[in-house]
């Protein structure tokens, strides 16, 4: 009996995680285990975390503007500690143009604000690697 | 990852992490892992925590493994949350209690669901217990919610149970007097900085002793405010008094005696089930059945003797 196992972390220093608990819900709804790991964590926390719970999936959310450098940097610690098909995706206050950096770092996709949560389940389970 | 079980041997996380979802996954793989680690295990005192929702069981045992860890120990940690009955899904929180574990090389964590079928969580939770207990912890940790007979049964996996209870539940303790009082080898007060606490201990002193047997261990009663770190070298304490006490009056044997016994039952169980399925439904030999006995020509308690007795012999 195999289930879609996804963390829902929250990297940085961002004060509130409404939508992150929005995003843990529906993915809930959507018969998905969320491993959810609250306010303030490290990037170091995120891929260890990842790591015990042997997540497919993981979906950060940020609003301060700290992607740039906190996404990729999670990129890094999942794929060196070994996790290699896990699908990382992002979502949050983030511009437009940020994006293709973002891709090309390794998060296979961005969210902005309004998206609905469909469609993040939808694109869970059409790339995760089960 | 190839060689699950060597890894896990040689301490890497990866590896543990991947046994664990092979157990609960029940992957192809997963009695092959579980056959070379069962040698090594046995060194771990599997500790269970329970109680009802929010009582505060995560905050407990972050700080409770916080203790082992100052005392050199490596503690693992399996939390246990329901899934949703409707979607089947499932929001794992208690690592958010636990954060500041996390990066701890001592110390692993690993959430799970119930998904549904209670019954077959209990012999998983065993398995990942002993996964734990073979990459070396020392101590282990399960935490379930607490609210009836399905989460005693994933208790049973523990050598000493903490029923933690909080003040305020009024008639509740009525409701859990069934099952989990007698279970509790340590009952824990929690969230004692809240009014009624001292109300609670009499109750519950009180439900202890009605029985007016005297037995050689009174479960104790403990009192904690989890989250500012209060009471809790107190509760490590008397963990290490009810370890001693089981050991030296030759219960901790019995009882792990027992759990061998109805491990090797369950694993009888599920074995002989899937061989019969695999022979009976596979071949279609079942809608055979199923047409005749509807035709009332023979009958299920026949056919289903007949079956076992030529699958069996
Ligand atoms: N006032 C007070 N709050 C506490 C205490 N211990 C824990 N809490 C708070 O109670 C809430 C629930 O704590 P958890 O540790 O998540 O409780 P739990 O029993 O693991 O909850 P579930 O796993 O959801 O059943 C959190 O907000 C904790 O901070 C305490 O001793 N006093
Ligand atoms: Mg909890």
């Amino acid at each position: 009996m195999d289930k879609i196992k996804v963390l829902v972390a929250k990297p940085g220093l961002d004060g509130h995680d409404r939508g992150a608990k929005v995003v843990a819900r529906a993915l809930r709804d959507a018969g998905f285990e969320v491993v959810y790991t609250g306010l303030r964590q490290t990037p170091e926390q995120i891929a260890e975390a990842a790591v015990q719970e042997d997540v497919d999936v993981v979906a950060m959310s940020i609003l301060s503007g700290a992607h740039p450098h906190l996404f990729p940097a999670v990129v890094n610690l999942v794929r060196e500690k070994g996790l290699k098909d896990a699908l990382i995706i992002g979502g949050g206050v983030i511009p437009e143009s940020d994006i293709p950096a973002l891709k090309e770092a390794g998060i296979a996709e961005v969210f902005t604000p309004g998206t609905p949560t469909g469609k993040v389940v939808d694109f869970i389970k059409a790339h995760v690697k089960k | 990852m190839e060689n699950i079980a060597e890894e896990v041997l040689k301490g890497n996380r990866l590896a543990l992490a991947k046994a664990i979802t092979a157990i609960e996954n029940e992957y192809d793989n997963a009695t092959e892992i579980m056959q070379k680690l069962y040698p090594h295990t046995g060194h771990a005192y599997v500790l269970g925590v329970t109680g009802p929702p929010g009582a505060g069981k995560s905050t407990l045992t972050d700080k409770l493994a916080k203790e082992y860890r100052r005392q050199g120990k490596t503690v693992g940690i399996i939390a246990i949350d329901p899934s949703s009955p409707f979607s089947g899904g499932a929001i794992l929180g208690d690592r958010i209690r636990m954060n500041s574990l996390t990066l701890d090389p001592g110390v692993f964590i690993r959430s799970m669901g119930t998904r549904g079928s209670l019954g077959g969580l209990s012999h998983k939770t065993a398995d990942a217990v002993k996964v734990m207990d073979a990459f070396g912890m020392d101590v282990i940790f399960v935490e379930t919610v607490g609210v009836g007979q399905s989460e005693v049964d994933i208790v049973k996996a523990a050598d000493t149970t903490m029923v933690v209870l909080i003040p305020g539940m009024g008639d509740d303790i009525q409701a859990i007097k069934a099952g989990i009082l007698e279970i509790g080898d340590i009952f824990t007060i929690n969230k004692a900085d809240h009014d009624g606490a001292d109300k609670l201990a009499t109750e519950l002193n009180m439900m202890l002793d009605l029985d007016g047997v005297i037995k050689d261990w009174r479960p104790p009663i403990m009192k904690t405010i989890a989250n500012q770190n209060i009471g809790i070298k107190e509760v490590v304490e008397t963990f290490g008094k009810h370890h001693k006490h089981i050991e030296e009056n030759g219960q901790l044997t019995v009882r792990r005696t027992e759990r061998t016994k109805n491990e090797m039952l369950d694993l009888l169980d599920s074995r002989i089930g899937q061989y019969i399925r695999s022979k009976v439904v596979d071949t279609g030999k079942l809608d055979e059945l199923v047409a005749v006995i509807k035709a009332h020509e023979t009958d299920p308690y026949t056919e289903a003797n007949k079956i076992v007795h030529d699958l069996l012999k």
